[in-house]
């Protein structure tokens, strides 16, 4: 459970960091993602670029009508911040289930979605959010979609040179309700699958439905199928879009959960989502 | 081995090593381990069969030809990861110039790992100082002895500096033994009128790659001598195998033994209820040891010291409307919801126990335990015992019984274990022997240190011994309550001795030895209610309800959290704890990202009430209660769940009860895809 040796070197500021980051380098903000691949020497840098102390990649801010989150905030910040829990009560919601209170204190929104564990609680939500990530290196900054971020198991669409520095969350449709639902792994704690759920109504009908799954397969994926919604008013078309929705996807297999039981739950998690989501719409 | 100036560059070293390893075959499941073809581990071992032990009682034979109704259940007891919560640590420090070698080591017993260094150093024992510190815990994973101790004190001998090592987590889980890891073939036979007649049992005890230090006596005398349970059960024929498998040790691990007996026995009360139409709690009263029969032996031929069966039961039913429950699961069911109920009657042996037995069954060790009582000039106690407390709070229990014995504050008292140059020869801390045993040398100790406070107490009066009583914290004449000689004021003059009575030693000091003439064999009923979700294969408990009889508590507190650690420590087991090996040998539980023992927000409260029936086998009439909780829970937990399924035809599922399993078995009912 020791790392290798490696540098540190605390950035005094985002070009500091941008600067110091590419090949053999990690950065570390909370820590509670890289640390444990660092005992295990899974993870051997030869530099360590912390930047959980940054200033410029804290808070949450109202931007047009969504907002933005630098990405060094704290899972605990998220849960403090009103602002957020009234425009975004998924994003509460959820980071209630990530970790504890320890790890809530510590770990980062940006830090959590950078090491795109497949099973983590949070990417579905940015996949059904549409939300968009800011990434910056020395040479300038891009936005890459959520929904075209999320590459593989621990993989995504930043480059060595890159640091994902903010979330931004675009506007809501007015009076969308937002669900997740999501079974525990009982030792780890991460989702065996997990489903969010957006749905936004008018007149009683559907005009908006998004849905993501979790911990079902080898990256947290949006599910086209939930379109079928749109233009309906829900109710038995529910469970036949959750079944839609997993059809045909290559679930993980694993001691914990075969394939079969965990596309099973990926089903009673999207069902009981999109279910609570068009409770929750107005 | 790699020894370094720091932990850290002793981790570098490691990954300098190039080990080309020549992979053999393996074998991980104990059953299969004995089947044909299988590889074998040992070449002296053919069929990786270590020992094939056997206890009969009665006629098993001719109960199982001659009854009515006979239900067979294969039963696997899950491999468990002890899990304490201290890893096991070993600092050893040799000095050339007097010869002598001190070492720390996370000991449950500090005597016989002192013993065990000296065979593997080839010291002399007087030479060897072993220490255990405040011991993070132990579970049963302390108790044996391993390479390491012997490695760094090795290490210490050929450089003459200190050497430490510490394991990390996945360490501990790959390394340091594991529990349970039986498959189990059971028949249970009886009347249809709910009168069990014999008990068949043929068990292979995985014992993993090597026999560790106790592995061989966990599923023989704890677990086949116990197969009778609190019940009359006058035919029992057990034949045990323990099995070499490519697996780490298994050894003993909180109750070893008897929670795979009870478990057992209590499934297959529940099939047996089931099949002949009776109610489970009725059939289990009927079979009940009646508390008249005590001392009562049982077929496995032991005998138990003291029950009151029917009391734990009725109190506990006392708690719980079983009836009223009852009602409610009927009128669920029709709403498509499924609940269900477990009740456990138990009993269990512990208090290890008397030497002469551990002798006859081939253990190499004594199993007494030992304490010296030294009072101070100025009236405080210190007590040096020969068990290991690593936990359980005997430092505060023992203190009770000493501060209670000589009427002083229990602040006055000290309890110190541990260090083998301090302590009495002891055998330590385990099977739930602490109290009953080593704690029955305490108060003997402290009765020897107060008739010789009564002779001083006599000598200072100028009475006669004969006319002395011991009140309110005194010595005094009868009738004269006001002249009396408190401890203090006998220990100040035992130990300046300057008016002692004719013949009496200075000093006020005793030792103790105690060994006990039997066994104890606590009991209890538990309950449990579940609701199980149908649709994900989710357990949710209801309630959970557990009466013990230890005996009389000398600190309830301490007794109440002995049940409840027990208790969510079985529920981890009937839930979600589940070591899992590749067919390779490979651990692949190897984290606490995989293993999952029990977080307080998985688990319920737990409702505790006691009876109390003390033992006639020790001067403090207690029982043991450090393992009842992981003995009476799973079974409790496992048969409510069964109970729940039971409209759907399903009267088995393995454990852990994993929702996995669970909606498995569902399915498998259901008859869709497994």
């Amino acid at each position: 459970m020791i790392p290798t040796s490696f540098e540190y070197l605390r950035a005094k500021n985002l070009k500091d960091a941008l600067k110091a980051i590419g090949k053999n380098t990690k950065v570390i903000a909370g820590g509670h993602s890289l640390v444990p691949l660092l005992r295990f020497r899974l993870a051997q840098p030869d530099t360590l670029v912390d930047i959980g102390q940054l200033q410029e990649l804290k808070g949450i801010k109202k931007a047009g009508g969504g907002m933005k989150i630098g990405a060094a905030t704290t899972y605990r910040e998220l849960l403090e911040s009103k602002e957020l829990g009234t425009l975004y009560p998924l994003i509460a919601e959820v980071t209630e289930h990530i970790g504890d209170l320890q790890v809530r204190n510590a770990g980062t929104i940006g830090g959590g979605l950078a090491h795109a564990d497949p099973a983590a609680d949070m990417p579905p939500v940015m996949l059904v959010l549409d939300a968009t990530f800011l990434l910056q290196s020395k040479g300038g900054k891009r936005s890459v979609a959520a929904r075209k971020f999320f590459k593989g198991p621990f993989t995504t669409a930043m480059k060595p040179n890159e640091l994902l520095t903010e979330i931004q969350l675009p506007a809501l449709p007015k009076g969308a309700g937002m669900a997740y639902a999501s079974f525990e792994q009982a030792a780890s704690g991460y989702a065996l699958a997990g489903a969010a759920a957006l749905i936004a109504i008018a007149k009683g009908m559907i005009t908006r439905a998004e849905l993501a799954f979790t911990g079902l397969a080898d990256t947290p994926f949006l599910a086209p199928a939930a379109a079928k919604l749109v233009g309906t008013s829900g109710d038995e078309l529910i469970s036949q879009v959750a079944a839609a929705a997993v059809a045909g996807v290559e679930a993980n297999d694993d001691i914990h959960a075969g394939p079969e039981y965990r596309t099973h739950l990926a089903t009673v998690a999207a069902r009981r989502a999109l279910t609570q989501a068009l409770e929750r719409a107005k | 081995m790699v020894v370094a100036e720091s932990r850290a560059a002793a981790r570098d070293a490691l990954d300098l090593i190039d080990v080309d390893y020549e992979a053999l075959d393996a074998v991980v499941d104990p059953e299969k381990a004995t089947q044909k073809g299988a590889p074998e581990l040992h070449k002296e071992v053919p069929g990786n069969v270590a020992f094939t032990w056997k206890v009969a009682g009665g006629d098993a034979a001719k109960a199982f030809a001659e009854a009515p109704v006979t239900v067979e259940q294969r039963i696997v007891q899950n491999r468990l990861l002890p899990t304490a919560m201290e890893p096991r640590a070993a600092c050893a420090s040799y000095n050339p110039g007097t010869g002598q070698l001190t070492c720390w080591v996370t000991s449950q017993n500090p005597h016989i790992h002192r013993f065990l260094l000296s065979v593997m150093t080839k010291l002399p024992e007087h030479r060897i100082r072993v220490i255990a510190p405040e011991v993070g815990g132990g579970f049963g994973s302390k108790i044996p002895g391993y390479p390491d101790e012997a490695l760094v004190s090795f290490a210490s001998m050929e450089l003459g500096r200190p050497v430490k090592w510490t394991e990390d987590r996945s360490e501990n889980y790959k390394v340091t033994i594991h529990g349970r890891d039986h498959v189990e073939y059971v028949a249970l036979c009886g009347t249809k009128d709910g009168k069990i007649t014999g008990l068949r049992t043929k068990v292979y005890a995985g014992l993993g790659g090597y026999a560790s230090t106790a592995a061989p006596g966990i599923p023989t005398i704890l677990h086949g001598l116990m197969y009778s349970g609190p019940y009359t059960i006058p035919n029992i024929e057990g034949t045990i195998y323990g099995v070499y498998t490519t697996t780490t040790p298994v050894d003993a691990y909180r109750g070893a033994g008897r929670p795979e007996a009870t478990f057992l026995l209590e499934r297959m009360i529940d099939l047996y209820a089931r099949k002949i139409g009776l109610d489970p709690v009725e059939v289990r009263r009927m079979n009940l040891i009646p508390k008249d029969k005590f001392p009562y032996t049982v077929a496995t031929g032991i005998t138990y010291d003291s029950g009151n069966y029917q009391g734990a039961l009725d109190k506990a039913l006392q708690m719980f409307d079983y009836k009223k429950f009852r009602a409610e699961q009927a009128k669920a069911r029709k709403d498509g919801r499924y609940l269900g109920v477990g009740v456990t009657t138990y009993c269990e042996i512990c208090g290890l126990g008397p030497s002469q037995v551990a002798g006859a069954v081939g253990f190499g060790g004594g199993l007494y335990d030992s304490a010296i009582v030294r009072v101070y000039p100025t009236g405080v106690v210190r007590a040096y015992i020969g068990a290991k407390p690593h936990g359980q709070g005997e430092e505060t229990t023992f203190a009770q019984i000493l501060a209670d014995e000589f009427g002083i504050p229990v602040e006055s008292v000290e309890v110190v274990a541990g260090d083998t140059e301090a302590t009495p020869q002891g055998w330590g801390t385990y099977g739930s022997r602490t109290t009953a045993v080593c704690g029955s040398a305490v108060k003997v100790a402290a009765q020897r240190v107060k008739d010789k406070a009564k002779k001083i107490a006599a000598h200072l009066l100028e009475a006669n011994e004969a006319d002395l009583e011991w009140k309110d914290g005194k010595f005094a004449v009868k009738g004269s309550p006001d002249k009396g000689k408190t401890f203090g004021e006998l220990a100040l003059m035992a130990n300046v001795a300057w008016n002692m009575p004719p013949g009496v030693e200075p000093g006020l000091e005793a030792t103790a030895f105690f060994d006990p003439s039997n066994f104890v064999y606590p009991f209890g009923t538990h309950i449990c209610t579940v609701e199980v979700d149908v649709e994900t294969g989710e357990v949710t408990i209801l309630r959970y309800i557990a009466v013990d009889d230890c005996g009389p508590q000398i600190n309830p507190m301490i007794v109440d959290g002995q049940v409840h650690g027990g208790v969510i420590q079985g529920l981890g087991e009937a839930l979600q704890e589940m070591a899992v090996y590749d067919e390779d040998g490979q651990l692949l539980t190897g984290t606490m990202m995989d293993y999952a023992i029990p977080k307080a927000s998985q688990m319920p409260k737990v409702e505790t009430a006691h009876t109390v029936t003390p033992s006639p086998v020790n001067p403090l009439g207690v029982k043991g209660v450090g393992e009842t909780g992981t003995i009476a829970s799973v079974p409790t937990l496992v048969n409510a769940v069964c109970d729940a399924l039971a409209p759907l035809g399903i009267s088995h599922i393995d454990k852990p009860l994993t929702p996995a399993r669970v909606w498995a078995a569902i399915q498998q009912a259901r008859g869709g895809a497994k």
